[in-house]
């Protein structure tokens, strides 16, 4: 789209802007190198580092992950307990046990995720790599959202097998548990690295993310129950909206006030 | 020096209390009773203002958690703190007032109703950043935490409103100025002016403790729970200043 003519070029380098961009650029490389695409490179780059990195720590100590998972297969196998086996209870209300299980053990997940990091004096390092504070939170959202997602897939054949659901709709739902793990990840991992240095943070962390993840949550399991029990009102796509609504808003506000969290 | 602004909460406390006694003087003896629910229906000239002081308080607290954020300002820190948490204390009372008027005429105490629902979120939300500047140490980092926290947990707020309102609803219509008789406009009126000078005060009287504090945290850092006052070579920073060790 640039496509110079040949006219604005000549006008521009013996112009004021020539000047003033020259010196800098040999004195200092970095002043050059901001500019939009270049940052945005950066940054791209910055969250694909993160997040292979994330992953590959998570793969590294897949026992943690697989207790996660048991950990999500307990929660359901004692939602039904408490509710009893009455077979049409639990089938109308799969979809929020499976949500309920997923958010208890994605506070277990989005604690570990900054903790280590914390822990070890890994996020300076990561800050000096220099890694830029938004790849860090879009980063590891990413990557928690991923494990989120891979939780959810693994407990929602066990979810349906425990209850007795059926799913009419899978296309839909999928989308469903990954908009839903969305939603959790984006404001978990902003809370996480909030509370990672505090004393109370295993309290604090699902105390500050539950309230706010009231709409997430309606929306998934309001939207998840229709896929199972059939959608005769078209509410669908309201539900699946207020979700991406809900997604877009805290992948943006928390990506534009993490490098405030953790930078101070 | 800072006696005044103890002065000015004060009377902004007294203006606001005696303005509400008048207020509900004719709210209960002067306006007539409600058509549908009879002398029940006169909670609303407390509810209603207490409902909007609590927004107004939170909105104050969202802006002044932005200032705090940009500025890094001791004095939006302290004036975030104090909004937040004289609103907080609207939005229990609130929920309070809810439930002893929805028991009489929806027969229930509780109901998964929008605006019931939003205000248990809110109070759960804003009441959590309370907390959570409690358990930080470090000054800088629990302005951060407390301005950043007020600031989402705000813009949850109409996104609660919306999703609980799809979800389920029953509450009563809105009461604002259009759906409210002009009779009964009066009382509820004048309360709610009670209720703005009430906040204002808690909030300027909460805003000069918290000040004070702080500035008398800065005074003396040591004092609180610095166990071993031991400093590291080269290092400006108390050894523990962090508090994180879990």
């Amino acid at each position: 789209m640039t496509a110079p003519t040949p006219a604005p070029a000549p006008t521009a380098t013996p112009g004021l802007p020539a000047a003033r961009i020259a010196p800098p650029a040999l004195i200092n490389a970095e002043v050059a190198d901001d500019s939009l695409a270049i940052v945005l490179r950066e940054v791209l780059g910055g969250i694909v580092a993160v997040i292979r990195k994330d992953l590959l720590v998570e793969w590294r100590a897949r026992a943690q992950i697989v207790a996660l998972l048991g950990f999500a297969a307990v929660v359901l196998l004692l939602f039904s307990f408490a509710v009893g086996p009455d077979s049409v209870t639990l089938a109308a209300h799969a979809g929020g046990y499976l949500w309920l299980a997923l958010l208890l053990a994605s506070t277990l997940l989005l604690a570990r995720s900054l903790q280590t990091e914390v822990e070890s004096g890994a996020l300076e390092s990561l800050l000096l790599a220099p890694v830029r504070a938004p790849s860090i939170f879009y980063g590891k959202a990413v990557a928690n959202t991923i494990l989120l997602g891979l939780v959810s897939v693994v407990a929602l054949p066990l979810d349906l097998a425990i209850t007795g659901a059926t799913v009419i709709s899978p296309g839909p739902l999928l989308g469903i548990l990954a908009l839903g793990a969305a939603g959790i990840a984006a404001p978990g991992t902003f809370y996480a690295a909030l509370t990672a240095r505090v004393a109370g943070k295993q309290l604090l962390l699902p105390l500050l993310l539950f309230p706010l993840i009231v709409p997430a949550l309606l929306a998934a399991v309001k939207s998840t129950t229709l896929t199972m029990t059939g959608d005769p009102m078209g509410q669908l796509p309201s539900w699946i909206a207020l979700l991406v609504a809900f997604d877009l808003i805290y992948w943006s506000l928390c990506g534009l006030l993490f490098e405030r969290v953790i930078e101070t | 020096m800072t006696h005044r602004s103890y002065i000015v909460g004060a009377v902004l406390l007294a203006i606001g209390f005696a303005t509400m006694a008048v207020g509900h003087f004719i709210g209960l003896f002067v306006a007539p009773r409600e058509a549908m629910m009879g002398d029940v229906g006169r909670i609303l000239y407390v509810h209603v203002p207490t409902a909007w002081g609590a927004l107004l308080l939170y909105s104050g607290a969202f802006i002044a958690a932005i200032g705090s954020m940009w500025t890094g300002r001791r004095g939006w820190d302290a004036a975030t703190t104090a909004m937040v948490e004289a609103g907080t204390v609207m939005t229990f009372l609130l929920l309070v007032q809810g439930s002893l008027w929805a028991r009489p005429t929806w027969g229930t105490y509780w109901t998964w109703d929008p605006r019931l629902t939003t205000s248990a979120v809110l109070a759960a939300a804003f009441g959590v950043v309370l907390l959570l500047r409690r358990l930080i140490d470090q000054p800088a980092r629990r302005a951060m935490a407390t301005s950043v926290a007020t600031i989402v947990a705000f813009v949850d707020v109409p996104i609660v409103y919306f999703s609980v309102k799809w979800w389920n609803s029953l509450h009563q219509p809105v009461s604002n100025l259009g759906s409210v008789d002009s009779p009964m406009m009066q009382p509820l009126l004048i309360a709610a002016i009670a209720i703005m000078f009430i906040g204002a005060g808690l909030s300027i009287l909460r805003f000069r403790i918290e000040l004070a504090r702080l500035v008398a945290e800065e005074a003396a850092p040591d004092l609180p729970d610095m166990p071993d006052p031991l400093h590291l070579e080269g290092s400006d920073k108390p050894v523990q200043a962090e508090g994180s060790p879990s």
